[in-house]
This record gives structure tokens, C-alpha cells and sequence, in this order.
């Protein structure tokens, strides 16, 4: 899923100073589940709002409003009365939650109160990893289901660089080694040959460096259309 | 189409030469300035002149901003010491890779050492946003490419001269996984590489331990293998390397003599501390490339005195390699 942490409030005020009405959309998919933007994060940063811009000297209306998925049109489009009512709409949903509620309501002024951070699961409970770089060319089958794209500081393909030690990596003791990982994990199955075998540069045109993605599936959108 | 050179050398650069003949060659190591000044590259220059056979030029290394690897090599060429030009994955993508080789070889270097680059949280800019589009596999394969096939790593024909590089890379024998290492050198040989320099070594037991490994996949025979060594300047230094850096092991035994060879001197007096210390790692680092002359495999020594470039001289020749051959034309 996708990991968001909340933004400073310090941030987030300033974000909203030029604001009287502040709606606070969250968000009931992703960011619920990793306690960043969810129905009950929504309340409480609202509270906190209007608790802190009062102490302040300069009062905002700040109510919230939570979506089951803030990605989604569907899902949004109820809440548009709501979004015109205020005079500015702090989503904590990712950043496609924000970039949908800025796309759907054109009017509207959209400020996120989330960093998104990253694709990945909670390994224990209040600790997020990251596991998916969504490169769109994924290689998982070749490294014991262990991504070096997403794990590995340098992004390597062929192997640990000499920076792996005891299991971790060099940048940071707290982050293990993706290529020891992947070695321990081969090893243990003995397929240890899948790392001898160069792997060619990447192709990163699926990547984000071939431009911003876009997927179209013909087979759906024509039923689509003929349901119309 | 493979293509070679009429004097059968892969690059002909005197590095090639030396090993190719069976010298027990002998690199040295230079870093450019965190400035534009080419005089600082100049006088490095000449405290390694005729003392070491060909000079590593690091590449942004430690992730710190300094002098281009190719301008400083541009420079000592000019001095008459033949650089090894390192070029890391980090800062540069393929197009950029390729453009500056072919630049490199046009102002007249002819060693390269591919690297991934450490990583810029290291340096002092580390907001940066990295590349390693290739890694240093496949950076290896696309110079090996550019030189026997005359081919761009996208396949296209090079227009004209294609740059004829003699192609190094690094090894780190204590880095983990330890017993992978010696695939990942295999790796490295498999993409082509002409020559291996080492992460600096003071465990030596350990070294031929990884070398035994290297023997039994048959290895030393297809790359020259130069390994790395360092004079130690202090105690300090020597702990900071057994207990800070990642990929190091310092037995405790160099501590201990670092320790040593200063007892019996005035704590006040610092400069004859610092001379004593000095003078102990130099010997050092002269018993241990003895000791690497005896390891079946080891093609030469790599000699890295960061900042301390004085010190290389009296190593070498204290080691009874000066003064060092001319190679065959």
C-alpha cells in the first residue's frame, strides 16, 4: 500500500494561512491503514487547526470530511458541495488523493497535509518499509522476491556493492543489506546460479524516466463504452 | 565486428604493458582538489612520477565535490603520469558515461576503473538525487563494448576512432555476503574486466583466504589482480578504520603497533609522535606488500596515501621496487 506521514503543523498552517474555511478531506483506503490520513487523523488535525490558529489570533473554521477512497471519482464526487462551500480543501490523502480532488474540482484550492512516502507494509506494528520503486518492469522472479530497485541505496542489479556489511547496508545501520538479503534467500533455496548471471542494464523507459505512465486497456474500455 | 589494436595491446596504455610482461606493477593514487586550481594536480603529480606505474584519479570521491576525474587526468598526462581515470555510476547516466570516455580518450587516457560510487549521503551534498542507471557490471561491459566492438551500449556504430580503454574495476574482499565475493569478482571478469584494484587490505590471512577462492575459480588467470594497500598515519586513524568504516578489517595487531611506536616519546611533542607514527606505517605497509608478492594471483599493489602522496616514494622503494621498469614499446 501506499505510506504517508503527516506534514508539521507548522507546515500545514502555513499552507493555510490565506484561508478562513478549511475542509480537511481524508482518505479510507491506504493512509487509514498506515494512521496518516484516515477519518480519525482527519478529526484530529482538524481540532488542532482550529485549537491552534485560535490560540494564534486568527480563528479558522476548519471542519473534515473522510472519503473511502479519495482516488477514485466515485468516491469524491459526493463530497463536491462540501469542497464549494470551503475556501480551501487540505487533503490528507496521498498524493494522488490530492491530485484528484484538484483535477475533480477545478475550482477549488487543494494543499496536501501528507509527505506520500512510499510503497511498502507495516513489518510491525508503527513501523512502515518500503518494498515496490513501481519501475514497471518488475524483476522479483530473478531475486527471491526481493526488490533491489525499491531496497537497495544504489539500485544494483548485479550484486551487493562493498558497502554490505554484517547485513546492513552502509547508508544506514537500520536498513538491511537488499542483496544480503537476496543472497541468504537464493542461497537458502539453492538458486544461488541466478546471481552469476549478468543482468543487462535496465530498461528504465517504464520507469519514471520514460515520462509520467499511463495504462490503457482496450478490452475494458470498449465494454465500456458499449454499456454506455 | 571485433576489432583490435595493431600492437595487439587491448588499450597499449603502459599499465597493459607492464602486466602483460609480468611486472609486479605498482598504482598510486591521487585526488583532485575541492578546487580549480591545476597546480595542486601538478605537484602531486611529481611526487609520483617514476614512482608508481599508472595514478588513480577518484571521481567525486566519498561523494565530495572536487575537480573532474578526466580534467585532473588531462593534467597529469600533461605531467607525464599516467592516469586511471574512475568513473562511478552515481553521478552519471549512460549517455553521459559514454560522451565523457570519448572525450577522455581524445585528451589521451587510456585506463578506466569502473565504479558504482559511494553513495552521496556520505558527501556534502547529500540531498542530491543519485543515478546508477548502470552498475559497475554493466558499465564494465558497456567500455569492453565501446572498445572490441566499436558499438555504443545501444548498439550503434561509433563514428570513426572508437576509445580503446584498458578496463578496471574494484573488489572488495571483507565486504558481505564474504563468501560471495568471489562471484561477484567472477561477475566482473565475466563482463570483461582487464584489471582488479582492492578495497584497502590489512587483514592479509584474510586476503589470500578470498585469493584461495579466486585460485580455485581459476580467476587470477583471466584478470590482473593489484591489491590495495594504505599507510596508516596514527592510532586514531588506525581505529577509526578497524571500528568506523564499513567494508575495513584492521586486525588489532596494527593498532597495537600504531600504539607502540610512539611510546617513550614526550606527549608534548607532537611533531616526533606524529613522525614516529608515520614512519611505522609506512613500514607496514612495506612488509605487507611483501607479503602480497608471495600470494599466487597478485598481480601488483595498489598504494593509496590519501593526502599523504610524500609517503608513497619511500614505500615503494623500501619495498625494492624502485625504480620502476619501462615497458616494451
Amino acid at each position: 500500500m501506499i505510506i504517508a506521514e503527516q506534514k508539521p503543523l507548522e507546515e500545514i498552517k502555513a499552507l493555510i494561512a490565506d484561508a478562513e474555511n478549511v475542509l480537511v478531506v481524508g482518505c479510507g483506503t491506504c493512509v487509514t491503514v498506515c494512521f496518516a490520513g484516515g477519518e480519525k487523523e482527519a478529526g484530529i488535525l482538524a481540532s488542532s487547526l482550529r485549537m491552534s490558529t485560535k490560540l494564534d489570533g486568527g480563528p479558522k473554521a476548519v471542519e473534515h470530511v473522510t472519503v473511502q477512497r479519495q482516488c477514485e471519482w466515485e468516491y469524491i464526487d459526493p463530497i463536491g458541495d462540501r469542497v464549494a462551500e470551503a475556501d480551501m480543501v487540505l487533503s490528507i490523502g496521498c498524493g494522488i488523493g490530492v491530485q484528484a480532488l484538484a483535477e475533480r474540482f477545478p475550482d477549488a484550492i487543494v494543499v496536501p497535509g501528507l509527505n506520500t512516502s512510499f510503497l511498502g507494509l507495516p513489518t510491525e506494528q508503527g513501523v512502515w518499509e518500503e518494498r515496490c520503486a513501481a519501475c514497471g518492469e518488475c524483476i522479483l522472479g530473478l531475486t527471491g522476491g526481493i526488490c533491489p530497485i525499491a531496497r537497495c541505496a544504489k539500485q544494483l542489479l548485479n550484486g551487493p556493492c562493498g558497502g554490505s556489511q554484517n547485513g546492513v547496508c552502509e547508508i544506514d545501520p537500520d536498513t538491511p543489506c537488499a542483496w544480503q538479503l537476496i543472497y541468504d534467500k537464493l542461497k537458502s533455496q539453492n538458486r544461488l546460479h541466478l546471481l552469476t548471471e549478468i543482468q543487462a542494464p535496465k530498461n528504465w523507459s517504464s520507469s519514471r524516466d520514460g515520462g509520467p505512465r499511463k495504462i490503457t486497456r482496450q478490452d475494458l474500455r470498449l465494454a465500456a463504452e458499449e454499456s454506455e | 565486428m571485433t576489432k583490435t589494436s595493431s600492437n595487439g595491446y587491448k588499450s597499449g596504455s603502459r599499465l597493459e604493458r607492464l602486466l602483460r610482461t609480468g611486472e609486479f606493477v605498482v598504482t598510486g593514487e591521487l585526488g583532485p582538489p575541492q578546487g580549480a586550481g591545476g597546480d595542486v594536480i601538478r605537484e602531486k603529480a611529481v611526487l609520483l612520477k617514476g614512482v608508481v606505474d599508472a595514478v588513480n584519479i577518484t571521481d567525486n570521491q566519498t561523494a565530495i565535490v572536487r575537480m573532474s576525474s578526466i580534467g585532473a587526468g588531462t593534467i597529469t598526462v600533461q605531467e607525464g603520469v599516467e592516469p586511471i581515470i574512475q568513473m562511478t555510476c552515481r553521478d552519471r547516466n549512460r549517455l553521459a558515461i559514454q560522451s565523457d570516455l570519448l572525450g577522455a580518450y581524445a585528451l589521451g587516457m587510456r585506463n578506466v576503473l569502473c565504479l558504482t560510487g559511494d553513495h552521496q549521503s556520505f558527501g556534502n551534498h547529500p540531498t542530491a538525487k543519485n543515478v546508477h542507471d548502470l552498475d559497475s557490471v554493466t558499465l564494465i561491459q558497456m567500455v569492453v563494448k565501446m572498445r572490441d566492438e566499436g558499438k555504443f551500449e545501444c548498439g550503434d556504430e561509433m563514428k570513426g576512432i572508437e576509445p580503446r580503454f584498458f578496463v578496471g574495476a574494484a573488489a572488495n574482499p571483507f565486504g558481505d555476503p564474504f563468501e560471495f565475493r568471489p562471484l561477484r569478482l567472477a561477475k566482473k571478469v565475466a563482463a570483461g574486466v582487464d584489471f582488479i584494484q582492492t578495497q584497502l587490505i590489512y587483514n592479509i590471512e584474510r586476503f589470500a583466504e578470498y585469493m584461495q577462492k579466486v585460485r580455485e575459480l581459476g580467476l587470477h588467470e583471466k584478470v590482473y589482480i593489484l591489491a590495495g594497500l594504505g599507510p596508516l598515519k596514527s592510532p586514531g586513524m588506525a581505529r577509526y578504520m578497524r571500528d568506523q568504516v564499513p567494508g575495513l578489517d584492521v586486525p588489532d595487531i596494527y593498532v597495537d603497533r600504531m600504539i607502540e611506536a610512539a611510546k617513550g616519546i614526550d606527549k608534548e611533542d607532537k611533531k616526533a609522535r606524529s613522525q614516529a607514527w608515520r614512519e611505522e606505517g609506512m613500514k607496514i605497509t612495506i612488509e605487507q606488500i611483501k607479503q602480497m608478492r608471495e600470494i599466487e594471483g597478485v598481480a601488483g599493489v595498489h598504494v593509496m596515501a590519501i593526502e599523504w602522496e610524500e609517503a608513497v616514494k619511500p614505500i615503494v622503494e623500501g619495498a625494492g621496487l624502485l625504480p620502476r621498469p619501462e615497458p616494451a614499446a
